[in-house]
C-alpha cells in the first residue's frame, strides 16, 4: 500500500463522558441519536477512515453538524481524539507527546479559518510572522519571511495596516499568508473562503490554486459549496451523521454517489458541465471495418439510408480509428459507378476526442465539423460516436 | 429583633481572636510591608509641587483623551487646590493608587487562573461575590482588629473591595477572546504561556482595562469609607463633616473626591477603549491638518 500523506485509520470524537462506551454501542449497530437519548453522548465524528496524498487538495463537504469540522481539527489535535489514528507522514499524531505535537504544528502544519482568526492587535505584517514568531525565529528574518508571502498574496502594501482596515477578502489573504509563512508541507483550511461574498471567494480560489502549481502542498479543505469543492478539490469526501459516507474523484461522486445525500449535494449543480466525451458517445454511427475488401459501395449507401443515417465511420481490424464517409459522397460513388473503397484516399479525416474532453471542446468541435464526432479510448481504439442531436437531447435530459 | 438560633457571629469574633492570638507577628510583618509601600507611593506623589502634579495630570488628559478633556482636568484640580484640600487629595490618591496596584497585582493573575481553571473559578465566585456584597464597613473592624488603625487597615479593606472586579473582568476577558483566534493561536504551535501572553492577555486587553478602571472607582469609594480607621486623605473632611453636620465642609470634600473620580475613570477607561494605531492615526491627521492650513 502506497502510505498516504495523511492517513485517517477508524478516527471517533465523542463529546460526552464515557466515550469508549458510546464508541461501543456504535459499535453494535446503534445510531447517533438512539446514543444521545440513551447516554447524553454527542457522537462528533464516527468511524473515519481516508488518505490524502501527497500535494492533494481534498475537499470535505457535508450539511453543517455532520462533524468536517471536528474531523479536521481532530487531525491536527485542536480536538483529542477518543479513538483512532491519524498518520502525517507515518507520524501517528493521535498519540504524540504535547512538546513533539508542538514542534509539528510549528514545522510542519497550519490552518485557515471562517473568520479569518486575525490578531486586531497585530498589524499585517505582525499577523502573517505569527506562526514565525511562535517558532521563535528573530524579527529581522520572520518579518523579511512574512513580507515575502504577503507579496505573494498580493498585500506587501499592507503591511503597516491593521486588520480591521481591511475587507472581508484582503483580511483572509492575510490569514492564507500566515498559514503560507510556516512553509507548511500541508494546510488545513476550515470554510476558509465561506465568509466571502462570490467574487472574492472566487478570486481566493485562483489565488489558492496559481500557490498550488509554484509549490504543491497538501491541503485538507473544508467546505459546504459544492461549487467550491468540484472547482479546487481534486478529490471530494462526503459526510453526513459523523460519518465520511463517500470519498472520490467530482466525476466519480455525479456519476456513482453512494445514496441520495451525497445525489442532492450535485443536484444543485450544472454537472453538464463535467460531462465528458465518453459519456456523451453512443453507438449512433454505423461502423465499418476496412478488411482490405472493397465492400459494395451501393449496399453500404443502401444500408445507410435504411437506418436514416448520414455517416458511417471505418476503423481497422484493430479497432483503430481510420476516418468518414458521407451518404453524399458514397451517393456520387455509386452514381459513379465505381465500388466503393474505404481507402484513406476516400475518408474523411476526422480528429476524434479522446473519452476525457470535457463538454465544452465536444461542442466546439461539433460546430468545426459537418458530421458526428469519433470517440476514442486512451489505446486509439475507437469506441462511439457523439452526434449533435445526441448532445442536445443529453443537456435537455439533465437539464429536466 | 427575632430570636438568635445561630450564632454564627460569635464563631467570627473567635476566629479573628485566634488569627490575632496565633498569627499576630504574620499580620505584623504583612502590616509593615504594606504600610511601607503606600508611604513609598505617597512620598512619590507629595515631592512634586502642586502644578508639576497637575500638568502631569492635564498632559495625560490631552494625550489620551483631547483638549477639552485637558482643560476640565486643570479647572477641576486648580479649584480642588484652591479649596484647600490638596494635600488631602493626594493623600487620597496615594491611597488609591497603592490599594489599586495591590488588588491587580493579586487580581489579574487570579482571573488568569480561574479562565484557565474551572475549578478555580467555581471555588473564586462565591468568594468575588462575598467580597464584593459585604457591606464595605464590616471588613473595617476586623481590619483594625488585626493591623493597628491607620492606613494599613484601611489599605485592607480596600483591597479586598476593590479587587473583585479586576479578577472578574480579567477571566472574562480571557474567556471571551474569539475560539478561532484561540485555535489560530494552538495550531501555529504557540505553548502555553505563549498563548496566554501571544493571543489571550492582548485580545483580552479590553475587558481587563475595564477592569482595572472598576478597581481605581471602586478603591477610591473605598479609600474615604477607610477614614474611619483613621487611613487619612479627603474621607477625614468627609467623616468630620459629618460629626459636625458641616453641610459646606461636606460639600467642598466631597467635590474634591468627584472631580479625582471623573479624571481618574476617564483617563484609566481611555486605556481600555481606543486603540494605539486609531490615535495615532487621530494625531498625524490632525498634526497634517494643521501643517495644511498654515501653508494655504
Amino acid at each position: 500500500m502506497q502510505p498516504g500523506k495523511i492517513v485517517v485509520e477508524n478516527l471517533y470524537k465523542v463529546f460526552g463522558d464515557h466515550p469508549q462506551e458510546a464508541i461501543d454501542l456504535l459499535k453494535q449497530g446503534m445510531s447517533k441519536d438512539e446514543i444521545l437519548a440513551e447516554k447524553g453522548a454527542v457522537i462528533g465524528v464516527s468511524n473515519v477512515s481516508f488518505s490524502v496524498e501527497e500535494g492533494e487538495i481534498f475537499v470535505l463537504m457535508g450539511l453543517s453538524g455532520s462533524g468536517k469540522s471536528t474531523l479536521i481539527r481532530l487531525i491536527n489535535r485542536l480536538i483529542e481524539p477518543s479513538a483512532g489514528d491519524v498518520f502525517i507522514d507515518g507520524q501517528n499524531v493521535a498519540k504524540l507527546p504535547k512538546d513533539q505535537l508542538i514542534e509539528l504544528r510549528r514545522r510542519d502544519m497550519s490552518m485557515v479559518f471562517q473568520s479569518f482568526a486575525l490578531m486586531p492587535s497585530r498589524s499585517v505584517l505582525d499577523n502573517a510572522a505569527f506562526g514565525l514568531e511562535v517558532a521563535g525565529m528573530n524579527r529581522r528574518e520572520r518579518e523579511e519571511r512574512a513580507m515575502a508571502v504577503l507579496r505573494q498574496v498580493g498585500l506587501d502594501t499592507f503591511a503597516d495596516k491593521f486588520p480591521h482596515e481591511l475587507s472581508g477578502g484582503m483580511q483572509q489573504r492575510v490569514g492564507l499568508a500566515r498559514a503560507l509563512a510556516v512553509d507548511p508541507s500541508m494546510i488545513i483550511m476550515d470554510e476558509a473562503f465561506s465568509a466571502l461574498d462570490p467574487l472574492k471567494r472566487r478570486e481566493m480560489q485562483d489565488i489558492l490554486l496559481e500557490l498550488q502549481k509554484t509549490h504543491r502542498r497538501t491541503i485538507i479543505f473544508v467546505s459546504h459549496d459544492i461549487e467550491e469543492a468540484m472547482r479546487i478539490g481534486n478529490r471530494i469526501g462526503i459526510m453526513e451523521g459523523g460519518r465520511l459516507v463517500q470519498v472520490g474523484t467530482p466525476q466519480e461522486l455525479i456519476d456513482n454517489p453512494a445514496n441520495s445525500y451525497v445525489r442532492n449535494f450535485f443536484e444543485t449543480v450544472d454537472t453538464s458541465r463535467y460531462l465528458t466525451a465518453g459519456q456523451l458517445m453512443a453507438d449512433s454511427v454505423p461502423l465499418y471495418v476496412d478488411t482490405g475488401e472493397a465492400p459494395d459501395a451501393q449496399q453500404v449507401c443502401q444500408d445507410l439510408q435504411n437506418q436514416d443515417k448520414r455517416y458511417a465511420f471505418v476503423v481497422d481490424e484493430d479497432n483503430n480509428f481510420r476516418g468518414s464517409i458521407s451518404l453524399e459522397q458514397l451517393a456520387l460513388m455509386v452514381d459513379g459507378g465505381q465500388t466503393c473503397s474505404l481507402d484513406q484516399e476516400v475518408l474523411n479525416q476526422v480528429d476524434p476526442a479522446p473519452e476525457d474532453l470535457p463538454l465544452s471542446e465536444v461542442i466546439e468541435r461539433l460546430v468545426d465539423n459537418d458530421g458526428p464526432l469519433p470517440v476514442v479510448d486512451g489505446d486509439g481504439r475507437y469506441s462511439g460516436a457523439i452526434s449533435k442531436g445526441g448532445v442536445l437531447s443529453r443537456l435537455q435530459g439533465d437539464g429536466a | 429583633m427575632s430570636e438568635k438560633i445561630l450564632d454564627l457571629g460569635s464563631w467570627v469574633n473567635d476566629a479573628v481572636e485566634h488569627l490575632l492570638e496565633n498569627y499576630g507577628g504574620v499580620f505584623d510583618t504583612l502590616g509593615s510591608g504594606v504600610s511601607a509601600f503606600s508611604e513609598a507611593v505617597e512620598n512619590v506623589l507629595m515631592l512634586p509641587p502642586a502644578w508639576l502634579l497637575i500638568a502631569i495630570f492635564v498632559a495625560l488628559g490631552l494625550w489620551r483623551i483631547g483638549i477639552r478633556f485637558a482643560i476640565f482636568t486643570a479647572v477641576a484640580m486648580v479649584l480642588i487646590v484652591l479649596t484647600g484640600f490638596w494635600e488631602q487629595t493626594v493623600v487620597t490618591l496615594g491611597l488609591t493608587f497603592s490599594a489599586t496596584l495591590i488588588s491587580l497585582l493579586l487580581g489579574i493573575p487570579l482571573g488568569i487562573w480561574a479562565a484557565r481553571n474551572e475549578r478555580v473559578a467555581i471555588v473564586i465566585r462565591p468568594m468575588l461575590d462575598f467580597m464584593q456584597t459585604m457591606p464595605a464597613f464590616v471588613y473595617l473592624i476586623p481590619a483594625a482588629m488585626l493591623f493597628g488603625l491607620g492606613r494599613v487597615p484601611g489599605i485592607f479593606a480596600t483591597v479586598i473591595f476593590a479587587m473583585p472586579p479586576a479578577v472578574r473582568l480579567t477571566s472574562l476577558g480571557i474567556r471571551q477572546v474569539n475560539k478561532e483566534i484561540v485555535e489560530a493561536g494552538q495550531s501555529f504551535g504557540c505553548n502555553s504561556r505563549q498563548l496566554l501572553f501571544k493571543v489571550q492577555l492582548p485580545n483580552a486587553m479590553p475587558s481587563i482595562m475595564a477592569g482595572v478602571n472598576q478597581t481605581i472607582m471602586m478603591a477610591l469609594s473605598m479609600v474615604i469609607i477607610a477614614s474611619m480607621v483613621g487611613a487619612g486623605g479627603l474621607g477625614n473632611d468627609v467623616l468630620a463633616s459629618i460629626q459636625r453636620l458641616d453641610i459646606g465642609l461636606g460639600f467642598e470634600s466631597g467635590m474634591a473626591v468627584v472631580l479625582l473620580a471623573i479624571i481618574l475613570d476617564r483617563i484609566t477607561e481611555s486605556f481600555g477603549t481606543t486603540r494605539t494605531n486609531t490615535r495615532k492615526a487621530r494625531f498625524y491627521g490632525w498634526v497634517s491638518s494643521r501643517l495644511r492650513l498654515q501653508r494655504s
